[in-house]
């Protein structure tokens, strides 16, 4: 009981993560119909740019963590602005390769300049965890945990209590109405694109610091962040968030009661289950986000 | 006579022959098979970094047979299909005799088959999977130790620290299981209980699930086998879950001094079995090769937490080097007649190849040494008993 106690406390703080990894992916497809390849690539350049706050600039942990952010916004804008904007009237097919270009591009910079070597981000948390009972949890993951709620918490108000984002939900409906109706959609596309790269660059500068820095972290985070997109339903924000956390469950139980070597296939293996009962995720693409 | 458009071509492709067999006969070409990128790059960039300064100093002493070796470095990308592909790419495209290579256990033995299908010999530096010498591939010699003569090295250590029961966690790749299976034999032989084996995947950064499970575990100690970045990721994590058992890491992979850097405190109490001790190069074997080693190291730049992996590089190449010497000729023949001749002094102790595996078709082995170190207080020491 004491194991399970633990495992459940150790899925819940990793879940908070993974939400925000599907958060972002989700709300680009859903509001631009863009498969984010870089969407991993954007996570790993989170974590560097904490690391180079942090470390190379000396700022900080909790000053380091929100230029992070900012640097991820800057970037998923940049993006946007340079390679999707031109893109917006070809067909998917070549958005996606640009995409997977970007990624390749932005990771293989990341080699070039960093160097293979992992890097750690040092916290000015304890190392001695929190002891609760039979449960102990490290304060780095327990503020991690609480910064990826008070994030996805924020993800939800700008969607669903702001002008941008009842113009972002305008625009998911009917790109063509919006327009019409007087919403810039370019801008929205933008404001998207780097919102969802700002929560991507979010997981990994959390992350940077509880894990280490390398350029190819953001390799199987971006294949987590797909899994969690699936499983919650392409387009739905709640589908990723409880997605994230059922993901990371899967993975914890799997790994801590069936077999530790196949962790990361666990989560893999209640996609394939979901997929074959219900195709269309568990909460199917709304009409509307939010 | 008027030059037509082919004859030019002709000529041009003669010339480019020419120039290109000019080149084959001025330099030895020496492939290097490492895991640049991926999960295993920083290890395979410092073996890679290592094998150059090796290749410096013999250019310097003016070469191998009259003639300059040149490193054809490749990466592999952590990945045993990659690693294949390299030493295709290597044998066909750059005509190489000789190769070294590939880090990882499960990357070498992906390339295995193509040294059998080429008929090209390669060193294995790093390696430590017992199948790599058993499976009977007469063009493999490895200088580093399988996990079977590590166990061997640690077994009279086991009892003089009182190790009752031992659950393992282990990278889920032949390295690992390897390193479980032969130090769990070892261990039986002893009377010393094994109780879980925990793997993880080689690029799995979460390990708390399978450190939740040990710590419910009675063993008083855990064996882990895995490489420099993930062993910080789980004294971290051992730390956040209050995880205090002995822990001894196996592998020779661990750049104590990297842990130390990046796992801080939480590194304090851990044990590492390691086969090149570079704190103390006046007590190695080779002590003037040693200190070398390590002030050429330093003189380029390259931190020195990458020794314990890089000294494989350079005595790699070294070796490869006297084979050819021994061998007498650069045709891949030749230097592996050679590898059976070489005698050399390592950083780690004498290199010499003993023929092992079935009978006709045996693979040399040389006997390293392995040193148990301990990390206290955020320092390295040898474990005191």
């Amino acid at each position: 009981m004491d194991q399970f106690l633990q495992h459940l406390v150790n899925a819940s703080v990793l879940g908070g993560t993974y939400a925000l990894l599907g958060i972002g992916l989700t709300l680009i497809f859903g509001i631009m119909n863009v498969v984010n390849f870089t969407h991993g690539a954007i996570y790993t350049f989170g974590a560097y740019a904490m690391y180079l706050a942090a470390v190379a600039l000396g700022l900080n942990f909790f000053v380091a963590l929100p230029v992070a952010l900012v640097a991820g916004l800057a970037m998923g804008a940049l993006i946007e602005f340079a390679l999707l904007r031109p893109l917006r009237r070809s067909d998917i097919d070549t958005t996606m390769l640009v995409m997977i270009g970007a990624g390749i591009i932005l990771q293989s910079g990341t080699l070039w300049i960093f160097g293979g070597v992992a890097k750690a981000v040092p916290t000015p948390f304890p190392d001695a965890p929190l002891v609760i009972g039979p449960v102990s949890v490290s304060y780095v993951r327990l503020f991690v945990f609480c910064a990826a709620l008070a994030l996805i918490a924020l993800t939800y108000f700008t969607i669903n209590g702001t002008r941008l984002g009842r113009a972002m939900r305008a625009t998911f409906q009917d790109h063509d109405t919006a327009a019409l109706m007087g919403v810039n959609v370019s801008l929205i596309y933008t404001a998207t694109f780097a919102i969802g790269s700002a929560l991507a660059a979010a997981a990994g500068a959390l992350l940077g610091p509880v894990y280490v820095v390398f350029p190819q972290m953001g390799d199987l985070a971006a294949v987590k962040a797909f899994a969690i997109v699936i499983l919650g339903g392409l387009g739905s924000i709640s589908g990723a968030t409880i997605g994230g956390f059922i993901l990371a469950f899967a993975e914890e139980i799997g790994a801590g009661y069936i077999s530790s070597g196949y962790r990361d296939a666990m989560g893999f293996l209640i996609i394939i289950a979901v997929l074959l009962v219900k195709p269309t995720g568990l909460f199917a693409r709304a009409e509307r986000i939010g | 006579m008027q030059m037509t458009r082919r004859t030019t071509l002709a000529t041009l492709a003669f010339a480019l022959m020419c120039s290109t067999a000019f080149a084959a006969d001025d330099t030895i070409k020496i492939g290097v098979n490492q895991p640049l990128t991926g999960a295993f790059a920083a290890s395979g960039t410092y073996v890679a970094n290592g094998a150059k300064i090796a290749a410096d100093e013999i250019n310097a002493k003016g070469g191998v047979l009259g003639k300059k070796i040149e490193l054809v470095i490749e990466d592999n990308k952590s990945n045993p299909t990659e690693a294949a592909a390299v030493a295709e790419k290597l044998i066909t495209s750059d005509k190489v005799p000789v190769m070294m290579g590939a880090w990882g256990s499960s990357l070498t033995l992906a390339t295995m088959p193509k040294l059998e299908e080429y008929s090209v010999p390669m060193l294995v530096e790093t390696s430590s999977s017992g199948k790599i010498t058993t499976s009977g591939n007469p063009h493999v010699f490895r200088i580093s130790p399988p996990s079977s003569l590590e166990a061997e090295a640690f077994a009279p250590l086991a009892s003089k620290l009182g190790v009752k029961k031992v659950d393992f966690l282990v990278i889920n790749n032949d390295w690992g299981r390897g390193a479980a299976a032969d130090f769990s034999k070892m261990l039986k032989a002893k009377g010393i209980e094994v109780g879980l084996v925990e793997t993880m995947d080689a690029s799995s950064q979460d390990m708390s699930a399978q450190l939740a499970k040990l710590k419910a575990s009675d063993a008083d100690t855990i064996m882990i086998t895995a490489a420099v970045d993930q062993l910080t990721l789980l004294f971290k994590q051992m730390a956040a879950l209050g995880l205090k058992k002995r822990i001894i890491t196996t592998g020779g992979s661990q750049n104590p001094d990297q842990i130390i850097a990046q796992a801080g405190p939480t590194a304090n109490g851990t044990m590492h079995i390691v086969t090149f001790a570079p704190w103390w190069p006046e007590k190695s074997t080779n002590p003037q090769a040693a200190e070398y080693f390590i002030g050429e190291w330093k003189k380029r730049g390259y931190d020195f937490a990458g020794t314990t992996e890089s000294f494989r590089g350079y005595d790699g190449i070294r070796t490869i080097a006297a084979a050819i010497t021994a061998g007498g000729g650069t045709d891949p023949a030749a230097i592996e007649k050679g590898f059976w001749a070489v005698n050399i002094m390592g950083l780690n102790g004498p290199i010499a190849f003993k023929k092992t595996g079935p009978e006709g078709k045996e693979s040399g082995q040389s006997k390293p040494e392995v040193y148990l170190i301990e990390i206290t207080d955020g320092k390295i020491a040898p474990v005191k008993f």
